[in-house]
Formats: structure tokens, C-alpha cells, sequence
């Protein structure tokens, strides 16, 4: 009897089923936590949602259910605990929008000087919270070695309330306070603000990119993040149909376009050090491809092209690609 | 009530030494309370601390500025500070200095309530640092008859240790006994 | 045990035998003695069973404990004036989730003008933030009162900042009974949290709460602080059966028996205030005083039953509201509504300028021959108020 190979095991199109259980996906399990349970107030398409429950389930599977969150002010926290109602089914708080890393920290003292060091913590936010309002806390963290791993949902502005520049907000992007008008619409060009990198420069014990479009790396990079103790970051990619202009079905997909073109590169560090990266598959994306169907882009194509903006993208794009080594051996 | 100011130079220990004022005086079962006049901390600016001892609780938290007593720690101040503001008629003054009362200008006070004492000297001498304020303690004890040279022995080994501690009491005993005798030749003459 | 000891370290000895499990504390003067004292015990290993977390900023220190606190850990914390308001709003999130933390604040000014010394607009301008106020009157009370705080905090579920006058107590050397661990174990029994962060227990804490449930919510805080001003005295007494001495409570009445003029005071004024009144008495001047301890909440009923005999009540602020007038004036003139007496607002001491015995006697003797203006500065220096730009 001649075995039967299925080309498509462990490809993205057949998913799961053919695999066996170990190498499935926490989410394909009917034993995961749902720790972001069903019935909370997120938007159609919400990156942000996906990305907790994916991030949140592998957590509580590395950890044995022995864990804690700290939830920073924003999307999250607003649309999933509407008092009388919360959708967390893990023990969880919030306290502000700057000092979940520092509250974080707290917990985690607590746990420690109580003897239950058995009970890990994640600390999350978005964009604004972790690159901007909550920095300094992010760093003290850091410097402290505190034995947290925060997550960053990076969906590039301020959405909660109502789609303003962040410190991640990347060039050209229109927000509200960075309009599509004049000489110069949207975002400026500037350093950027990369907080992995900056993790880096904290050398803490692991530091990681991930995006929603491919839950096996993402549950991967959690479940590594767990087998360390100090501080650990995690920085996800998790577009938001509302404040990106793209279509609710297609926030995967605009996720995996930015990891296609370069722009976003997928990456692990140990204290300091790149330890791995996942190379591009096939030849980078033009990001022109990536910036057509995300209406916080629409401006670079009509009235006109604006070609030389988009080849400033594109040259951003280059650089990435360049200096992280995304482009697989044997590519022109 | 006593009160007692005490003035000095950032840096010298004048902080100290109204604390370990206050010290000798717990040690010999009275109440006292020690406070500086809080300014930035600077080395070598002026500063000032109080000292008030009593038998009874002490309540009073406003700066000493009828002081019973005085004492400088850097002769230099008398040109700059007024240090004598408020000095009560019978008050005392202990200053730290190797001149003589004629040379310090301190003419206008009566002998026998100024008493001069070499207590950098001494620190020198005993404790290997410039800092009076355990000099000072001992001369002080010895001139107001306030407190024992035993409770100023106690305080400042309370306060500091090993070979540090040994050099303070000696310059403090040193000190006590230089002020005691001279205070018997006055009264002898 | 009685000791001639600094009013920081007094209070830093104290706060270590009241268990603390988690102390996160960032320096400013002048506080910086109580952390350096408690980080001292903690690195010696004198302290065990606590974890002493160096923070990056005032902020983060209130942050750290929201986080301890509701996993469980007894936290402490203390600060001062600009760092009392950088942290402003992590005051109001414990005082909203209910988190028992307690906090020492060396009173001191808010810049700008920079001013490292003593008056009370830094607590003063947190008095809505939910947190109870206890105010010092000595170092020995400063002691006395963070046992209690802990208490208090722990049974109510409500933060508890207890004030001592920056430097003038704080850097004080004076005689202090620092209690010892047995006589704080007999009276504070371990932290056992109302709720907190459990995986065997998941609960949310922090939701978002509309329109619909809000005010509900701040009437109920606003009960359980009624429902403190009840229990402070109660825990006073037992805190003098376990300690043998008075401490505590919402208002200290001194020699008000027919007094003509009574003056409320918080803090350590009241020492030379004391002392100011004695003075006057021995001289047949019929004067009193009225110490303050609680500030928050504000005991109205006692202060009206203790003052309504006097023709006369002077409030000592220690702190001031710009462009209205006294801040315990305010609170106090509510509470006192109706009874014919006058009324004297003098704000003293402003940026750490002394409050002295001779000016104090001088404003009563003057509020005794009503001369004296509804509201005044004491000692303000004209020449320098015309020599400002």
C-alpha cells in the first residue's frame, strides 16, 4: 500500500485537520481557553480581536492556565468589558492607558514576594499605549527585567478614539490629525518609532514580530516568549478595517501583504541579538499592491499617482528587506 | 527650654552634630529635638541647625531664633552671617577656631560666655578628618554643663562605628576636658 | 521602644513592621529618606517577604502598586508634591478600583516657582481624588497614623495616604516610641484582599462603566468614606489598648473649654499652636485650638459639635486656593452653616515659611479684638510683594 503524501499538509490553504494534533494550532483545538470569549463589541474585521484571542489562548495553553493579564486603555479593553458585561475568561485588569507595563510589573512582584512565581503575566496594549503614553513604563520595565511579556497590537494609530497619529502611525498614512490634504497629505516621513528594535536595545531576554495573518508563527513566538523569564515584547500587526480603509474580510490578507513587501519583517531576538527572521517566500510584493486597498492610502492614487511617494515607501520597503535579510538565498 | 544654634558650612557636619546634640540628651533621659534650616544641599554654602532640649515634651516647631547658645563651626561665617541674632543675654557661644577672641572680633561679648576651641584641630588629631562637630559636642557639654561627656560618649557611638567612633570620642573627650579646665581657670582667676 | 530617631527613618521602621510585601518608591525630596530607609532593610534582608521595586517615575510607582495590590501583596508607597501630581491620575484609578494601598506624602509646595519645602498644597490639591487624608501632627503621630492606615485601608478597601510636613517632620530628630513587630502583629492581622487576580477565580477588574451605572458607583465610594469617618476613632482605641497611648482619630480639641477664639490647624503648626495657646491662657487669654487629623473625609459633624461654642474660629491653611481663598475654610464653612459665629481664613506658611509663635499670637489677638480681615497671609513681606515684577 503506497502512502498517500498530501502536498498541502501544513499549507495555510488546508489549515489544520491534516496535521498531526501536536503541530495544530491552539485555536483549532475545542480545548482552548476562548480567554477573549464571543459576544464583545469589536468592529467586523477587527485585527486586534484576532490577534488577542490568538495570543491570549497560546499563552494560557504555554502556561498550563497559570496566568495573569493587564490590559492597557483602548479597543480592547473598551469594546471586550462593558460594565455589567466582560468577554475575559482569564483573570484580567485594567488600570490606565500609560501604565500597564509598570501594572504589570506590580503583578508580578506581587506574585513573586507570594511565592507563586508559577503564575505568569502578560501585559497588552495598543500602538499608543506601548510606543507613546506608555513608553517610559515599557522601558522601566525592561530595564528592571520584570518577568512580564507585553504585547503590542500595533494597528498604527490611536483607533479607540477615532483614528489619530501615533508614534507608529507609519509615512504617508492618513489619521485624523494627519490629513490627507496639501502639498504633503498624511503622515510625515520621519525615523519611524520601532519599539521591537528599541526592545533590542534593552537586551531583554526575547523580543518578537508577528501579525495576524499567520497564527502559526504568532502562537509559535507566544509559547517561545513563555520558556523565558525577565521581560519578554511582542509586537503583533493587527490591521483595523476601520482605520486602515480595507475591507473587514480582508484584514489577513492586508496583514500578510505587509509582511510580503517588507514593510513588516518578522523577526526574533535574544538579549539584543536577531536569532531568526522568516525569509520572503517568493520576490517582495510591491508595496504599491499592499497600499491599494487601505483607504488610509488612497490619496497616493487619486486625483493622481503619487508615484514619488510611493517609492519612498518602496525604498523603505528596501531597506527592511536589506537590513534584516528577508530575501531568501538563490532570489535576484 | 534650651535652644541652641548651631552654624557651619555644607558639608561639615552641622547636621550631625544638632543630632547628636539631641542624642546626648535622649541618652541622658531629657527630650530634645534637632532640625536644619532647610536650604538646597551645597557643599561649602552656609548652613544653620537647632537643637531645643527640655525635660518636658517638645511641641515648638519654629526655627531657634532666641538661642540659648551658639554654636559656629566655621569661623569664617562671623564676617558673612550674623550669627549672634537673637542670642539670649546670658547666652553662650562656642566657636571653632585657633585664633583669640580679639582676633575673631568677639570683643563685645563677656569672657566668660565665649569659649574658643581648636575642634578641627582636634578632629584632625583623633579622628584623621576635618570634621568639628564631635569636637564641638564635647566642648559644648563641657561649657553649659547640660550634658555628661558619658551621654556624649554614648551618642556618638550610637551614631557611627569601629574606628570612626573611637577618633570622635577621643576628639569629643579631648574637648570636654580642655573647656572644663579652662572654665576653672577663669573662676580660679 | 523609645528612640531619638529621625521622623523618616521613625516612619520607614514602622511601615517595615507592618509587612508590606511590595514597596515601589521614586525619590524627591523629601521623601527620600523613608525609601532609602525602607530599601535599606529590604537589601539587608531585614525585610523579608517584601520586594522593594525601583521605578522610574511617580506614575510608575503608583502603577506598580495598582498592579501588586490586586495580586494580592499589602503595598506601599510615598511621595511628595510634583510627584504627588505626576501620579495623579493612577490616584484616582486605586481610589475607583478599591485598591487598599498605602501612601506617605511629605507634604510639600507645588511649583512653579520650584520650592522644595513645606506647606500642604500637594495633598490638598488631590482632596477629590477618593483617598483618604490623615495628617501628622508629630513624628510620633506620623508613626502612629500609618499603622492605622494600613487598617483602615485593608477593612474599607479604600487607599489611605497618610501627610507629614516635608522636612520640618520628616528631617525632625525627636524622641518617637517606634512600635515593635509584636504590638503591630496584634494589630494589624495579614492582608486578606477583597477581591484580586487568581486563575482559579478569573475576574475582571477595571471594566468600563457608562452613564447608566457611574453615579451609582461614586455614591458608593463616597458611603464607604462616611462609613471611615465612623470607624477611624473606633480603630483610635484599639490602637491605644494594643500601644498604651492616644493616636489617631478625626479631630484633637485643645483647651476649647470656653474658648473665645478657637484656631483648626492641620499638621505640625499644631505643636507651636499648642504651645502659642498655653502661653496665651497663662496670660488669661481665653483661646483654644482644633487639630485636624482627618482632612478626607471631612469630619463635619464633629467639627461643628466641638466648635459651635466658640464666637470665634481662625482656620490655619497650610494651603490655598488661587483666585478663591482657604481650601479646610471652604469645607469648614459648609460644615459649620447657620451658627452665628466669625469666621477667619490665614493662610501660613506658604513654600515652607516658618509659622512662629509671635505671629500666631498676633493673628489671634487680633481675631480676639475682631480686627482681624476675613481672609489674610501671615507675615506677608510687603517690600517683596512691591520689589516682584
Amino acid at each position: 500500500m503506497t502512502a498517500i503524501t498530501f502536498h498541502q499538509t501544513g499549507s495555510l490553504t488546508v489549515g489544520n485537520r491534516l496535521l498531526p494534533p501536536e503541530q495544530r494550532t491552539v485555536q483549532s483545538t475545542g480545548t482552548r481557553t476562548n480567554a477573549l470569549t464571543c459576544g464583545h463589541r469589536a468592529c467586523q474585521g477587527c485585527g486586534e480581536a484576532l490577534g488577542a484571542r490568538f495570543v491570549l489562548d497560546a499563552a494560557m495553553r504555554a502556561t498550563g492556565g497559570q496566568l495573569v493579564v493587564v490590559n492597557a486603555t483602548g479597543c480592547l479593553e473598551v469594546f471586550s468589558t462593558p460594565y455589567p458585561e466582560s468577554a475575559w475568561r482569564i483573570p484580567w485588569i485594567h488600570s490606565l492607558f500609560g501604565n500597564a507595563p509598570a501594572v504589570a510589573s506590580g503583578v508580578a512582584a506581587a506574585l513573586r514576594v507570594r511565592g507563586r512565581t508559577d503564575i505568569r503575566v502578560l501585559g497588552q496594549g495598543g500602538d499608543g499605549g506601548t510606543v507613546d503614553i506608555g513608553f517610559g513604563a515599557l522601558s522601566g520595565m525592561f530595564e528592571r527585567d520584570d518577568d512580564v511579556l507585553f504585547v503590542c497590537y500595533d494597528n498604527e494609530a490611536y483607533m479607540n478614539t477615532g483614528v489619530q497619529r501615533s508614534g507608529a502611525t507609519p509615512p504617508a498614512a492618513r489619521t485624523a490629525t494627519t490629513q490627507a490634504v496639501g502639498p504633503d497629505p498624511g503622515n510625515v516621513f520621519g525615523q519611524g518609532k520601532s519599539a521591537p528594535l528599541i526592545a533590542m536595545a534593552h537586551e531583554i531576554p526575547y523580543v518578537a514580530t508577528a501579525t495576524v495573518a499567520d497564527p502559526h508563527d504568532l502562537e509559535r513566538k507566544v509559547a517561545r516568549a513563555m520558556e523565558f523569564h525577565g521581560a519578554r515584547y511582542l509586537h503583533v500587526l493587527v490591521p483595523c478595517p476601520l482605520g486602515w480603509g480595507s475591507a473587514t474580510a480582508d484584514t489577513i490578507r492586508v496583514a500578510r501583504l505587509a509582511v510580503q513587501c517588507g514593510l513588516f519583517p518578522l523577526l526574533e531576538a535574544e538579549r539584543g541579538q536577531i536569532v531568526a527572521v522568516t525569509p520572503l517566500r517568493r520576490a517582495p510584493v510591491p508595496v504599491e499592491e499592499y497600499l491599494r486597498i487601505q483607504k488610509r492610502y488612497a490619496h497616493l492614487f487619486s486625483p493622481h499617482m503619487r508615484t514619488d511617494v510611493i517609492d519612498r515607501i518602496q525604498a523603505l520597503a528596501d531597506r527592511t528587506i536589506a537590513r534584516f535579510g528577508l530575501r531568501s538565498t538563490g532570489e535576484a | 527650654m534650651f535652644q541652641i544654634r548651631i552654624h557651619g558650612r555644607g558639608g561639615q557636619g552641622v547636621v550631625t552634630a544638632a543630632e547628636l546634640l539631641s542624642a546626648a540628651a535622649f541618652a541622658s533621659g531629657r527630650y530634645a529635638q534637632a532640625f536644619p534650616s532647610f536650604g538646597s544641599e551645597r557643599t561649602g554654602a552656609p548652613v544653620v541647625s537647632y537643637c531645643r532640649l527640655s525635660d518636658a515634651p517638645i511641641r515648638l516647631r519654629e526655627p531657634v531664633m532666641h538661642p540659648d547658645a551658639i554654636i559656629v563651626q566655621d569661623s569664617t561665617l562671623l564676617l558673612q552671617v550674623d550669627v549672634f541674632a537673637g542670642l539670649t543675654p546670658d547666652g553662650t557661644v562656642l566657636v571653632n577656631s585657633r585664633l583669640t577672641r580679639a582676633a575673631l572680633h568677639l570683643e563685645r561679648l563677656a569672657p566668660d560666655r565665649v569659649v574658643i576651641l581648636p575642634a578641627t584641630q582636634l578632629a584632625l588629631t583623633h579622628a584623621g578628618r576635618p570634621l568639628p562637630n564631635a569636637a564641638l559636642l564635647g566642648g559644648f557639654a563641657a561649657q553649659t554643663g547640660l550634658l555628661s561627656l558619658d551621654s556624649v560618649t554614648r551618642a556618638i557611638r550610637d551614631r557611627f562605628r569601629g574606628g570612626v567612633a573611637d577618633g570622635n570620642v577621643a576628639a569629643a573627650t579631648d574637648a570636654y576636658h580642655r573647656v572644663l579646665s579652662r572654665a576653672k581657670e577663669q573662676v580660679d582667676a | 521602644m523609645l528612640r531619638q530617631i529621625e521622623g523618616s527613618q521613625a516612619v520607614a521602621e514602622t511601615v517595615a513592621r507592618c509587612r508590606p510585601q511590595v514597596i515601589c518608591a521614586y525619590p524627591i525630596s523629601p521623601q527620600t529618606h523613608i525609601v532609602e530607609g525602607l530599601s535599606r532593610l529590604v537589601k539587608a534582608g531585614e525585610l523579608a517577604g517584601c520586594e522593594f521595586v525601583n521605578v522610574e517615575s511617580e506614575f510608575a510607582a503608583m502603577s506598580v502598586a495598582i498592579g501588586a495590590v490586586a495580586a494580592g501583596a499589602r503595598t506601599y508607597t510615598a511621595t511628595a508634591s510634583q510627584g504627588l501630581l505626576f501620579m495623579a491620575e493612577a490616584l484616582y484609578n486605586a481610589s475607583g478600583l478599591g485598591l487598599p494601598i498605602v501612601m506617605t506624602v511629605a507634604n510639600r509646595a507645588i511649583g512653579a516657582p520650584i520650592n522644595i519645602w513645606n506647606d500642604h498644597s500637594d495633598a490638598m490639591s488631590q482632596r477629590d481624588s477618593g483617598w483618604i487624608q490623615l495628617y501628622a501632627e508629630s513624628n510620633q503621630d506620623a508613626v502612629d497614623l500609618h499603622v492605622q492606615a494600613f487598617r483602615l485601608a485593608e477593612e474599607l478597601s479604600v487607599p489611605v495616604m497618610v501627610c507629614m510636613d516635608g522636612f520640618v517632620l520628616t528631617h525632625a530628630y525627636e524622641r518617637v516610641d517606634v512600635p515593635t513587630r509584636q504590638q503591630v502583629d496584634a494589630y494589624l492581622p495579614p492582608f486578606t484582599p477583597r477581591q484580586q487576580l487568581d486563575p482559579d477565580a478569573p475576574l475582571t477588574i477595571g471594566a468600563m462603566v457608562g452613564p447608566e451605572a457611574f453615579t451609582e458607583v461614586r455614591y458608593l465610594a463616597h458611603q464607604v468614606q462616611r462609613q471611615a469617618l465612623r470607624r477611624i476613632p473606633e480603630l483610635a482605641a484599639e490602637f491605644e489598648t494594643v500601644f498604651g497611648r492616644s493616636a489617631g482619630g478625626n479631630v484633637r480639641p485643645y483647651r476649647l473649654a470656653d474658648a473665645q477664639t478657637v484656631v483648626v490647624a492641620l499638621g505640625s503648626v499644631l505643636g507651636t499652636l499648642k504651645d502659642t495657646v498655653d502661653e496665651m491662657r497663662d496670660d488669661g487669654i481665653r483661646v483654644g485650638a482644633l487639630g485636624l487629623t482627618t482632612f478626607r473625609p471631612f469630619p463635619a459633624e464633629a467639627l461643628r459639635e466641638a466648635l459651635a461654642p466658640a464666637p470665634r474660629v481662625v482656620v490655619l491653611e497650610r494651603a490655598f486656593s488661587v483666585g478663591t481663598g482657604g481650601i479646610v475654610s471652604a469645607d469648614l464653612d459648609t460644615a459649620l452653616t447657620g451658627l452665628p459665629q466669625r469666621r477667619y481664613t490665614v493662610v501660613a506658611g506658604l513654600g515652607g515659611r516658618p509659622v512662629t509663635k509671635a505671629s500666631l499670637r498676633a493673628v489671634i489677638e487680633a481675631a480676639l479684638a475682631d480686627e482681624l480681615a476675613p481672609m489674610t497671609f501671615l507675615d506677608l513681606h510687603q517690600s517683596t510683594v512691591e520689589a516682584l515684577p
